[in-house]
């Protein structure tokens, strides 16, 4: 309900821009958790302003192979049922080949290691009798999850409004334009408006593909596009003239051709994700005024429809080749587009007080309006958002040219197969390493990590094939060895024997330095900061609950200076965190100021040592120790600790010098056998070795430090966030237990051997899915070769109950099971436990 | 029976039309286009007299080269081919009406030519007439109604308080306009066959205009909001009030 009546507010506790799905469901949850003196505008009018929410196809299909997005799904669903918004009509993803029946099997995993229950494997006979007008015959079988269901968003919006204005939290203004946003000190001051001026610390951008817009205003960026979905709408359709409600038959997602077909009443949508990418910029979507329909609903692009209606036709002939049903309606519907296609969530990075909520769909709105909510008022969300967080991206992925490189090449993907480790294709070679003409020449094959060109493995390598014959599982599988080298496990091997150079030059590294510098590293790192010089210390860094925010090395360079080492993907997010809870003192990104070159092998020190006439021994320069080193005109930062199980040192030169030092080392290692390696070893088979946790597989907020099996020594005196959490976590019984295992056969039923890539569900020896005591499924974290031990390792969190050296269980892969048997419980490594290498 | 229906491309626009920067016309960029509702209606006509009587739905357009996509979208909804003059500039009504019934000369015989009553973004109520006058054909304008049957047209006009009904033998040109019919909505298998229907395009030059058009101007549009008064009984009184200012209470 428009509050038009009422006086215009001078200043609010905190300003909702944009009444779609989000904006409204935030405002809801916002008042629920405490909120009061909200205001929310919208340029448009009320209840539909005419953003994509208005225009929405409204299903909901719950099963995704993310686990976040999955559970902002999950309770959305939750949020629309209670509200009696949400009816049920069951889905099928039906496939037409043999390769997507393979991604349903995949789909079906996904729906077990999430939590959704009832999802199956059907034929097309199946598919026939729940939707009587799909033609079976061009289909080999569908992925049916009843649970599926159509929600209406604009009258869910409507409850919202009035729920938050019955609790006398909420003033909105539909017809309300934003104009400016002012900004002082990097703070949010107030919101200009068509209407007037409101003094605001808090604004929330919920303006989906005006989002970019507004954000400009203050000077943030909100790195979305604005995109074409094209949709139309057929009716009447004779098959369904008794049917009563909106919806009696389950919705149909034609996944390989990228279109869905959902009854609508007497009509039938039809919608696209398979024509060309047709991109738009915020600037230029037309007003309310000027629009013929909405501002959202584009004029329908015909020509790119075409093969659409003939893919169309041919799995739904019944409706759709019959003369009497017309096409009445057909748009170009807009909706929010991001380079990785995850949402936009959380504070700006550039302007305090200034959040993102935006690239968000019907089908995960209200969850999405709950966790950012959370967050703002708890200062951080029950779900996990660590994907979504809008800090995570670095200047040159905010561009324009990037965001639609990567927009226009994920777009035809919305229903694609997509492999884990597949890599874009679009707008690559922007952030090059110093060593990159070198990796180069030594045929390295490039993965993206943060922007920059990373060698996962080196062609240059294929030579160790022959030397590790014996040691080395070759995959028979296509998709097992999709994105994949077994040069990876020769690389380990030689590493392990002899030793290994790595380009670690993606690492996220900022400084923090001043007065208040040590107070505010403790405060936001989990383990002891108030270290001698030269130590480097491995600390999770924790969220207030307890759980993981990230995890990451910090050196202490000086009393009042400590350097901050973390993982390019997540580096903008922890320099954020950092920024925000450090006081007296600076913080300063000196990621393109340094690259890292890592060695590590059983000859790493003998490699340094013959560089170097500083005493590289491991009495005069033991483990978790840095300091500078002269390697002949070079003065080198040297760090020895290890992400993957061996002796060795991180190596820190200004970027400017790299290729110098790679020059060294190369040259000094040639006598000791030293081969390049990449990331595959580095985050993979050298860390999975070694039980190793990362951050975003094993490591995230669905779990503590002590179900992480990390809560060792004595928690430090010195406050920290998460402390009071993480001192009830280590006094109470985990609910879950991190383990380690190993598949014991790997024989498929047609005999070829299958090896998991992770994220699939683990299963108890009877099949069932395990769950623990919070209701959180085990799933593999991470899964990859140990090529030492010639065994393939899987992680999962698993019931206490089930973690127990020597258990056996399954781990459903792509439609079988396979069994496996756990190896450790805690974070012992299964190769090296006693961790003699790395303290050598 | 053959029957041509001359038909139009114009943008479709939202409540406010904006101008492009040199005023010469409606900015079109973020705007589809489609053909008049009067046309609409034409096509209509013409498709469900071939389907009774047999024969065939030609369409005509003067425009751009895009507006092949108004002719595909006719011959959607049944029309069987189409005559495109390609032209990339705008002609006055004179210079249309000429070259359309010079195109149509070449066409002959039609037993039916319908014309909107008026194009949707000009709106000049020539283009009909000055065709039907160039062929010396008899023309009834603004049509409702059209029956055919025996070689002659009875074509019956809204007029106030009842209908003027004229009676002209074929060879003829109506002009039609909305709500003569319902039109149909296009068919997926329609749509489809549009796409291969025989579609002639010839391009032509544009004689010296005889108008010329100096700026377009938006006029003033009464300023209509809504706004809501209230909701539930307690909106009674506003709406009581609101009422008896409007004088209807």
């Amino acid at each position: 309900m428009t509050d038009s009546s009422s006086a215009f507010p001078t200043n609010a506790r905190c300003v909702i821009v944009g009444a779609g799905i989000v904006g409204n469901s935030l405002a809801y949850h916002l008042a629920d958790l405490g909120w009061r003196n909200l205001v929310l505008l919208d340029k448009g009018p009320l209840p539909n302003p005419g953003g994509s929410t208005g225009h929405a196809s409204n299903f909901i299909f719950p099963v995704d192979h993310s686990k976040e997005m999955t559970q902002l799904t999950l309770d959305s669903v939750r949020q629309y049922k209670a509200w009696d918004v949400f009816t049920e009509s069951g889905g099928i993803e039906v496939a037409r080949t043999q390769e997507r029946m393979q991604e349903l099997h995949r789909r079906m995993s996904s729906a077990k290691a999430w939590g959704i229950e009832d999802c199956e494997i059907i034929t097309p006979q199946r598919v026939k009798e729940l939707v009587p007008y799909v033609e079976e015959s061009v289909i080999v079988g569908g992925f049916y999850t009843p649970s599926v269901g159509i929600v209406d968003s604009l009258r869910f919006g409507t409850i919202a409004r009035e729920k938050a204005q019955e609790l006398g939290a909420l003033q909105v203004f539909a017809n309300t334009e934003v104009t400016g946003i002012d900004v002082e000190g990097g703070r949010v001051r107030a919101i200009e408006t068509s209407k007037g001026r409101i003094d605001t610390e808090t604004i929330v951008v919920c303006c989906g593909v005006w989002s970019p817009k507004i954000a400009r205003m203050a000077g943030a960026s909100i790195p979305l596009t604005p995109a074409v979905h094209q949709m139309i709408d057929v009716g009447p359709v004779p098959h369904f003239k008794d049917t009563k409600g909106v919806i009696e038959f389950p919705i149909v997602r034609d996944m390989d051709t990228n279109m869905y077909e959902r009854q609508d009443g007497s009509g039938l949508e039809v919608g696209s994700y398979a024509h060309r990418p047709i991109l738009h910029d915020p600037e230029e979507i037309p007003s309310n005024e000027e629009a013929a329909l909405s501002p959202t609903e584009m004029p329908f692009t015909q020509e790119d429809f075409e093969k659409q209606m003939e893919d169309a036709l041919e799995l739904i002939p019944d409706v759709l080749n019959d003369e009497s049903v017309g096409i009445k309606y057909a748009i170009n519907g807009l909706l929010s587009l991001t380079p990785d296609g995850l949402p936009l969530l959380g504070e700006t990075p550039e302007v305090k007080g200034l959040w993102s909520a935006a690239a968000v769909w019907v089908k995960e709105g209200p969850g999405v309006g709950k966790a950012v909510a959370e967050w703002m008022v708890h200062g951080e969300p029950e779900i996990d958002l660590q994907s979504s967080d809008v800090a995570r991206f670095y200047d040159c992925q905010k561009t324009r040219a990037h965001i639609r490189a990567r927009a226009s090449e994920g777009f035809n993907k919305t229903y694609g197969i997509v492999h884990p480790s597949e890599q874009w294709e679009s707008n690559r070679g922007v952030r090059l390493s110093p060593y990159h003409e070198r990796e180069r020449a030594l045929g390295a094959v490039f993965y993206e990590a943060a922007a920059w060109e990373r060698p996962h493995w080196y062609a240059s390598n294929e030579k160790l094939l022959e030397e590790f014959r014996d040691s080395i599982t070759v995959r028979e599988a296509e998709w097992d060895k999709r994105w994949w080298s077994p040069i990876i496990n020769a690389e380990h091997l030689a590493m392990r024997e002899r030793a290994a150079m790595f380009d670690l030059t993606a690492f996220c590294i900022f400084d923090i330095v001043g007065p208040g510098a040590l107070a505010s590293v403790e405060q936001v790192s989990m383990r002891k900061m108030d270290v001698a010089h030269g130590r480097v210390v491995y600390t999770p860094v924790l969220s207030p609950s307890g759980t993981f925010k990230s995890d990451l090395t910090v050196m202490r360079l000086g009393d009042d200076h400590f350097r901050v080492v973390t993982g390019g993907a997540h580096g903008m997010a922890d320099m954020k965190w950092y920024a925000d809870h450090t006081t007296d003192a600076t913080v300063t990104d000196l990621t393109s100021a340094y690259t890292t070159l890592g060695l590590w092998g059983p000859r790493a020190r003998d490699i340094l040592q013959s560089l170097t006439r500083d005493d590289m021994s491991n009495e005069a320069f033991p483990f978790a120790t840095c300091r500078d080193i002269e390697l002949d005109s070079l003065r080198v930062l040297a760090s020895r600790i290890s992400y993957v199980g061996e002796l060795g040192w991180e190596l820190y030169v200004p970027i400017e010098q790299g290729a110098k030092l790679w020059d060294m080392v190369w040259e000094a290692g040639q006598a000791h056998g030293i081969v390049p390696a990449g990331i595959g070893v580095y985050g993979t088979t050298g860390r999975l070795e070694k039980c190793y946790r990362a951050f975003g597989f094993e490591l995230d907020a669905d779990f503590d430090v002590v179900e992480a099996g990390m809560a060792w020594g004595k928690t430090k005196a010195a406050d920290f966030i998460g402390k009071e959490a993480h001192l009830k976590h280590r006094a109470s019984d985990p609910a879950a237990v991190l383990c380690t295992m190993f598949v014991d056969d790997h024989t498929s039923k047609d005999g070829t051997k299958r090896y998991m890539l992770g994220r699939e569900p683990i299963l108890s020896k009877d099949g069932k899915p395990l769950e623990d005591a919070q209701g959180r499924r085990s799933y593999v974290t991470s899964a990859g070769a140990a090529p030492s031990l010639g065994k393939h390792v899987l992680m999962a969190y698993l019931p206490p109950e089930n973690a127990n050296v020597g258990e056996e269980l399954l781990v459903e892969y792509l439609g079988e099971h396979y069994p496996v048997t756990v190896q450790t419980t805690d974070a012992t490594a299964v190769f090296d436990p006693e961790n003699a290498r790395v303290r050598a | 029976m053959r029957i041509l229906v001359a038909v139009k491309r114009v943008p479709i626009t939202g409540g406010r039309m904006v101008l492009t920067a040199d005023e010469q016309a409606i900015e079109t960029k973020h705007l589809g286009f489609t053909i008049s509702p009067h046309e609409e209606c034409g096509v209509e006509e013409a498709v469900r007299l071939v389907e009774a009587n047999g024969g065939e739905v030609v369409v005509l357009t003067l425009g751009p080269e895009e507006a092949a996509e108004q002719i595909r979208d006719c011959m959607a909804i049944g029309a069987d081919r189409g005559i495109h003059l390609v032209t990339s500039e705008e002609w006055d009504a004179q210079a249309t009406a000429a070259a359309i019934a010079a195109a149509i000369r070449e066409e002959e015989p039609f037993d039916l030519l319908i014309f909107g009553n008026e194009s949707a973004d000009a709106g000049g109520y020539q283009v009909g007439i000055r065709v039907a006058y160039a062929l010396a054909l008899p023309v009834v304008t603004g049509l409702k109604k059209l029956t055919v049957e025996g070689g002659r047209a009875r074509c019956e006009q809204e007029v106030p308080g009842g209908r003027d009904v004229y009676d002209v033998p074929l060879p003829a040109l109506v002009t039609v306009k909305e709500g003569i019919n319902l039109p149909r909505y296009p068919s997926v298998p329609a749509k489809l066959r549009a796409k291969s229907k025989p579609l002639a395009s010839k391009a032509l030059e544009r004689p010296a205009p005889k108008l010329e058009k100096l700026r377009l101007v938006v006029p003033e549009g009464s300023r209509k909001e809504a706004e809501i008064l209230g909701e539930g009984a307690a909106a009674a009184p506003r709406v009581v009030e609101m009422m008896q200012q409007l004088g209807v209470a």
